[in-house]
């Protein structure tokens, strides 16, 4: 009797989670399922100059994407772009991190929010900084440059692979910083004393103790930063604009200039997959690899 | 010489003075704790000795040589930190031969002493385990053996049992001790715990507010405690006022109806400190009532309200009969169990 009870009741307190839980899940299926599954199926409608979009399931879209050449180019760009972009901001904002943490109180607090703080500037006017710093030959450093006789073309900068890396890898830098600093914070206060007093110099201590301590973090800040650099927009469509396209770009310019829809979902549909496949694969390495250690 | 020498040694913190004029001499192979309350300054001396900080004045010697001159890197000393401070992505074994590895002990001789190291600890088998995985009194071992296994000139330990449970921490001061004992090594224990305190070390150096009180084996410190603090901080503890009645023969060392023959050298008025256990029940002596009568097993404990304020006895439980509740006393104790100091500061 008192297992029936039990179960009664447990089948009440289920009912109650599932009952609790349904505005948030009714808003996750409304706002991001339902659009998601809608953008898959319209990768296998048809469309055509003339008749617009056809609700009819073909490979049409998909077997374009596999055959051209142009397609498996700019992925490679998007992904080689955005590991660039993910290893400088590792290479710059581990260091960053650190030394932002060894600062004494006021500096600190100062310094967290010079670094934090363009987050809260729209990545338009950062990137757009970028384009009036180096843009042909009216960019301020361009023009100053040329000036002292440095340079005598504008660097280029626009338009350039180098461009979006160095724009992206300067928009991304904080959720690297933010990150390796998370790490940071879980690492024991007198740890460097005691490397120090068994006899290691500065540079031991940190290859040997801090860095193996941090690379968790790294490696977290490295997917955040890898997959919004992948599918970032703003950036690439400014310093890259129509001529030099990425996954993002190139199926934004499907969908409102081409006005070929199909063909911008299937493109943004294996942007999705390609970086899924990415993030979750490289989080498993992760978790696996450092399991033993840091749990 | 002593083979540690601290003299004068001071530290501030911007205006805030932390540790002041702190002049200590270690012997080799000596068992030293500072012991204090929280925020007395005994990380900040453990620190300076250890390189971390800075004196801003004093010296600090070690076998006559300057040894604030030498880098933390090269002092070769053994450190004991109060989180362990283990490096969570090596093992056991990895994190005691960390020492080694920088000493360039080659691989075998180095495997050799980690396991002997280990083991000494009594940790034979755990090698390959990550701290994480370890018990807070295994994780305290890997600390030991990771600071011993240097075979450092002096072992400084940081508050290192107290995040165990009383029973694993007894267990490992009994350890602790023995394996101090084995190797000689001269080791500095820094503790709250004035127990812990006195059951490990040949001499304690009693702190408060950056200053040393006492120095001295725990029997000094307990039975001759030389301040009001000291005594305080080191035990329960009873503070009678007392004055010298001159106008009896010989001159008579007086509180409330207690008396006795006044001590050489001591004229004015004075406060005896008493340790509860060293007061009897008597038939004349210090008029006191009993306020509350507690059983503690081995022992009775007794609140008693007397003339000279309140007080605590402690007497063996050995089977005779102990006056109850409410029940008139006379305490009594013996001259040679007090000690005396000028009333309101230091003897
Ligand atoms: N870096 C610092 N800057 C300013 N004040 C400090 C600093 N380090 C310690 N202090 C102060 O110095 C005093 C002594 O600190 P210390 O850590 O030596 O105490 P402690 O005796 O080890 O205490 P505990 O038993 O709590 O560990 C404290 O009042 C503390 O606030
Ligand atoms: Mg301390």
């Amino acid at each position: 009797m008192t297992a029936a009870a039990d179960t009664s009741t447990q089948t009440a307190e289920t009912r109650a989670s599932w009952a609790l839980t349904l505005p948030a899940l009714m808003l996750f299926v409304g706002v991001l399922v339902i659009p998601l599954l809608m953008t898959v199926m319209l990768s296998f409608h048809d469309w055509g100059q003339y008749k617009g979009i056809e609700p009819v399931f073909i490979l049409k879209n998909w077997q374009e994407i596999a055959s051209d050449p142009y397609y498996a180019e700019m992925f490679w760009r998007t992904f080689r772009i955005a590991l660039l972009a993910t290893l400088i901001t590792a290479v710059l904002g581990a260091p960053e991190a650190y030394i932002l943490n060894r600062m004494s109180g006021r500096w600190k607090g100062i310094f967290l929010l010079l670094i934090l703080g363009p987050l809260l500037i729209s990545v338009v006017a950062r990137t757009l900084g970028w384009a009036l710093l180096f843009g042909g030959n009216n960019g301020l450093v361009n023009k100053l440059l040329m000036s002292l006789g440095l340079i005598r073309a504008p660097l280029p900068f626009m338009f350039t692979e180098t461009g979006m890396v160095v724009a992206l890898a300067h928009v991304m830098m904080p959720f690297m910083v933010l990150s390796v600093w998370a790490a940071l914070q879980r690492v024991d206060p007198q740890i460097e004393n005691a490397a120090m007093s068994l006899g290691a110099g500065a540079f031991t201590i940190i290859r040997r103790i801090i860095l193996p301590q941090i690379m968790p973090g790294v490696l977290s800040g490295a997917i955040i930063v890898f997959s919004l650099s992948a599918s970032a927009f703003a950036t690439p469509a400014i310093i890259g604009g129509r001529r030099l396209k990425v996954a993002a770009t190139l199926a934004y310019d499907e969908f409102l200039n081409t006005l070929n829809w199909p063909l911008g979902a299937a493109v943004a549909v294996l942007l999705l997959l390609a970086l899924v496949l990415i993030v979750v694969g490289s989080n498993a390495l992760i978790e696996r690899r450092y399991a033993e250690v840091f749990r | 010489m002593a083979f540690l020498e601290l003299d004068g040694v001071g530290k501030q913190f911007g205006s805030q003075t932390v540790v002041d004029d702190f002049s200590l001499a270690v012997e080799r192979g000596e068992f030293i704790s500072f012991l204090g309350p929280s925020g007395c300054g005994k990380t900040t001396t453990l620190q300076m000795i250890a390189g971390f900080l800075e004196p801003s004045r004093g010296a600090i010697r070690l076998e006559g040589r300057d040894l604030t001159k030498v880098h933390p890197a090269k002092r070769g000393l053994g450190i004991v930190f109060q989180s362990y401070a283990l490096f969570p992505h090596m093992t056991a074994a990895e994190n005691v031969a960390f020492g080694l590895e920088m000493r360039n002990v080659k691989r075998n001789e180095r495997a050799k002493r980690v396991g002997a190291a280990l083991a000494m600890v009594g940790l034979k088998g755990f090698e390959e385990r990550y701290p994480r995985r370890m018990s807070g009194g295994q994780q305290q071992r890997v600390a030991l053996a990771r600071a011993l296994v240097i075979q450092p000139s002096v072992l400084l330990l940081d508050e290192p049992l107290s995040n165990l449970d009383a029973k694993l921490r007894e267990e490992m001061q009994i350890e602790l001790r023995q394996i101090q004992r084995t190797i000689g090594t001269t080791t500095i224990l820094v503790t709250h715990d004035q127990n812990e305190a006195m059951s490990l070390s040949d001499r304690i150096v009693v702190m408060s507010q950056g200053r040393i009180e006492q120095i001295g084996t725990p029997q000094q410190t307990y039975e001759r405690p030389a301040s009001a603090f000291v005594s305080q901080f080191l035990g329960k503890t009873n503070d009678f006022a007392a004055n010298v009645d001159r106008t009896a023969q010989p001159a008579r060392l007086v509180a409330g109806s207690w008396h006795a023959p006044a001590p050489v050298g001591v004229t004015d008025t004075v406060t005896i400190s008493l340790r509860p256990e060293r007061i009897s029940f008597a038939d004349s002596g210090l008029a006191a009532k009993i306020v509350t009568r507690i059983f503690q097993g081995n022992h009775w404990l007794f609140q008693c309200e007397t003339e000279c304020g309140p007080a605590i006895v402690i007497r063996q439980n050995d089977g005779s009969p102990q006056p109850g509740e409410g029940e008139a006393v006379r305490l009594d104790w013996r001259v040679e169990d007090m000690s005396l100091r000028a009333s309101g500061g230091a003897a």
